[in-house]
């Protein structure tokens, strides 16, 4: 099997006549935590959504383990191990936390389309969810609704999800958007642990958390690749420190 | 519908709470379920004895019909401005099977609930390519087209409709002319679909609908064919909502355009919201308030109609969860 899990060929996107994303060329290394970063409107969330299918792409082609899945469906991907979360943070408020790791477990049991039969089924999972729950110290708030989670163990949560499918590939969407300092950290860690024996792409904002996790980032600007390699690399690119502090500034002022 | 919420409390705000309170909620919530499973299947057994056999049946009918409603509004997500369609389309067909074929009426009630699955399965299919208002609009346009086919078929007898259906004889041995015989068959029909609506809710199926409805995007990301699922529902509902409509058209041996007009899908909407969308009990309670003052306020004509928009709208600003709906947020209790 070759060494990246994932490529995108001249990948390209356009709204109306607006170039979203602009002939980008992207290789995941298999097991690596790779992050896509950028100035706002650069592209990442266009970028994002397309490998992760929710949108299609003008021209060029996807490949995950050397299959095209160019023209694939989200639930499709998600069905060869590529698993994604969202900006805001994706869980089923109303469920708790325990039904909400079910969700993704109950694929496995193929019960899902039997509408006369008796949900206690599911119940012969909520060991393992537990288990899955523990794992992001989610455990005590098992009977917990999801809505009544503060943020960041909403996003603990969503991890907690994911992992039930054991993807292979893992994206995530500014995991730590919105959250506070000591959440962060929290959810840098976890990031971490969980990346163990798989593969994370990941688009964030906050370059520390970028610096601490990321083997290898690529920086994206109008659309198109400025700038790839090591935090230590890209952050010396004179290109990616113009164009990427360039706006930073501005966005202070 | 429910968009993902934010919250920014702290961490600790939710640790206190965490351990006891959703134990003892379920054990209220039993309890209650329990009691008003007794309370439903008591009224239903023993309502002839103190009111018009026919008035019951005809509030069993359309209890049935807005339960079936509120599995795709409730529980799917997805609002259905064309349920007439199924409603009345499969009391056409139940007429006429029973009628001019001369078929007992349970297989003309089981004819109805076919020929509306087969309607839904089409509706279905084209309306969950769109989202909200858009899916509303086509469920619509798709069910006055079933009206207008109700209006100029021959064989629905158009503005005068089917009229005559025979009531028969269940297995040909009750006769279902006597009000006794015809009053529980139709309270075992109710029972068995709301059964069926009620096991589908707390189903495997039912565990991921409620994923859909409450976050589409994410069912879809951790791979749910959430179009399937969707379909499967709608499917579902217009089937046990052509029942529904079958089995009125036996009660009053009477198929009308007034069961496929589009006022119907409307007042099976109010009856659910009424009622609150998304509970259990709620749609029987909805389709009581407004079938019982539709009855009893029938002296006052068309007033009857202001008479319930007011209590449409008092209930949308103040009670937005519905009858039901509310009751169990006094009690704290669970109304699925």
């Amino acid at each position: 099997m070759s060494d990246f899990i994932l490529e995108a060929t001249d990948l390209s996107r356009s709204f109306g006549g607006f170039m979203a994303v602009r002939n980008v060329n992207l290789k995941i290394a298999r097991g690596s935590i790779h992050a896509l970063i950028g100035p706002n409107g650069a592209g990442k969330t266009t970028m994002f959504n397309l490998l992760t299918k929710f949108i299609t792409p003008s021209s060029g082609t996807i490949t995950f383990n050397g299959r095209n899945i160019t023209h694939l469906k989200p639930e499709e991907i998600a069905n060869l191990g590529i698993v994604r979360s969202f900006q805001i943070s994706a869980v089923f408020p109303h469920l708790t936390a325990l039904e909400n790791v079910r969700i993704a477990l109950q694929k496995r049991l193929d019960v899902s389309y039997q509408f006369w039969r008796s949900r206690k089924i599911l119940s012969t999972l909520d060991d393992e969810a537990l288990a899955r729950l523990d794992q992001v110290g989610l455990k005590r708030f098992a009977h917990v609704p999801a809505v009544e989670l503060p943020y960041g163990r909403k996003r603990a949560l969503e991890i907690a999800t994911t992992l039930g499918l054991e993807p292979e590939l893992m994206l995530l969407d500014e995991p730590t958007q919105g959250m506070g300092s000591e959440d962060v950290g929290q959810v840098a860690d976890l990031i971490k642990r969980v990346s163990v024996g798989r593969t994370i792409i990941m688009v964030e904002h906050n370059l520390g958390v970028v610096s601490k996790l990321a083997d290898s980032i690529t920086v994206l600007s109008r659309g198109e690749v400025l700038a790839e390699g090591t935090y230590e690399q890209v952050s010396k690119n004179p290109a990616v420190m113009e164009a990427y502090m360039g706006i930073k500034a501005e966005e202070v002022a | 519908m429910t968009k993902p919420a934010t919250s920014h409390q702290t961490l600790d705000e939710a640790g206190e709470f965490a351990e006891s309170v959703p134990h003892e909620k379920l054990a209220r919530s039993r309890a209650a379920q329990a009691v008003l499973w007794v309370v439903l299947i008591a009224a239903v057994l023993l309502a002839p004895a103190v009111l018009y056999p026919v008035f019951v049946m005809q509030l069993l009918c359309f209890a049935l019909f807005a339960c079936a409603f509120n599995l795709l509004i409730g529980f799917t997500g997805l609002l259905s401005f064309g349920h007439a369609a199924f409603f009345g389309g499969a009391a056409y067909i139940c007429g006429h099977v029973v009628k001019v074929w001369g078929l007992p009426p349970l297989v003309g009630i089981l004819a109805g609930g076919v020929f509306a699955a087969a309607l839904g399965y089409v509706v279905g299919s084209l309306a969950i390519r769109r989202q909200g208002i858009y899916f509303a609009m086509i469920t619509l346009a798709l069910a006055q087209i079933v009206y207008f086919l109700a209006l100029q078929l021959p064989f629905t007898g158009g503005e005068n409709g089917l009229q005559g259906i025979p009531r028969g004889t269940l297995f040909g041995l009750f006769d279902l002319n006597d009000p006794l015989p015809m009053y529980y068959f139709v309270a075992a029909i109710f029972l068995a679909g709301f059964l069926i609506i009620y096991r589908t809710i707390h189903s495997p199926f039912g565990q991921v609908l409620q994923a859909i409805r409450e976050n589409e995007p994410r069912a879809r990301s951790l791979g749910y064919n959430v179009d399937r699922f969707k379909l499967i529902a709608f499917v579902l509902s217009a089937s046990l909502a052509g029942v529904a409509g079958s089995t009125k058209a036996i009660v009053f041996q009477f198929a009308s355009l007034t069961d496929a007009h589009w006022q119907m899908s409307g007042e099976v909407i109010l009856m659910t919201l009424i009622g609150g969308m998304g509970t259990i009990f709620g749609p029987v309670v909805g389709s009581v308030v407004i079938i019982t003052l539709q009855h009893y306020l029938a002296d006052i004509g068309s007033w009857v109609q202001v008479v319930i928009g007011a209590i449409f709208i008092v209930s949308v600003l103040l009670f937005r969860r519905g009858v039901v709906g509310e009751l169990a947020r006094m009690l704290k209790i669970s109304s699925v």
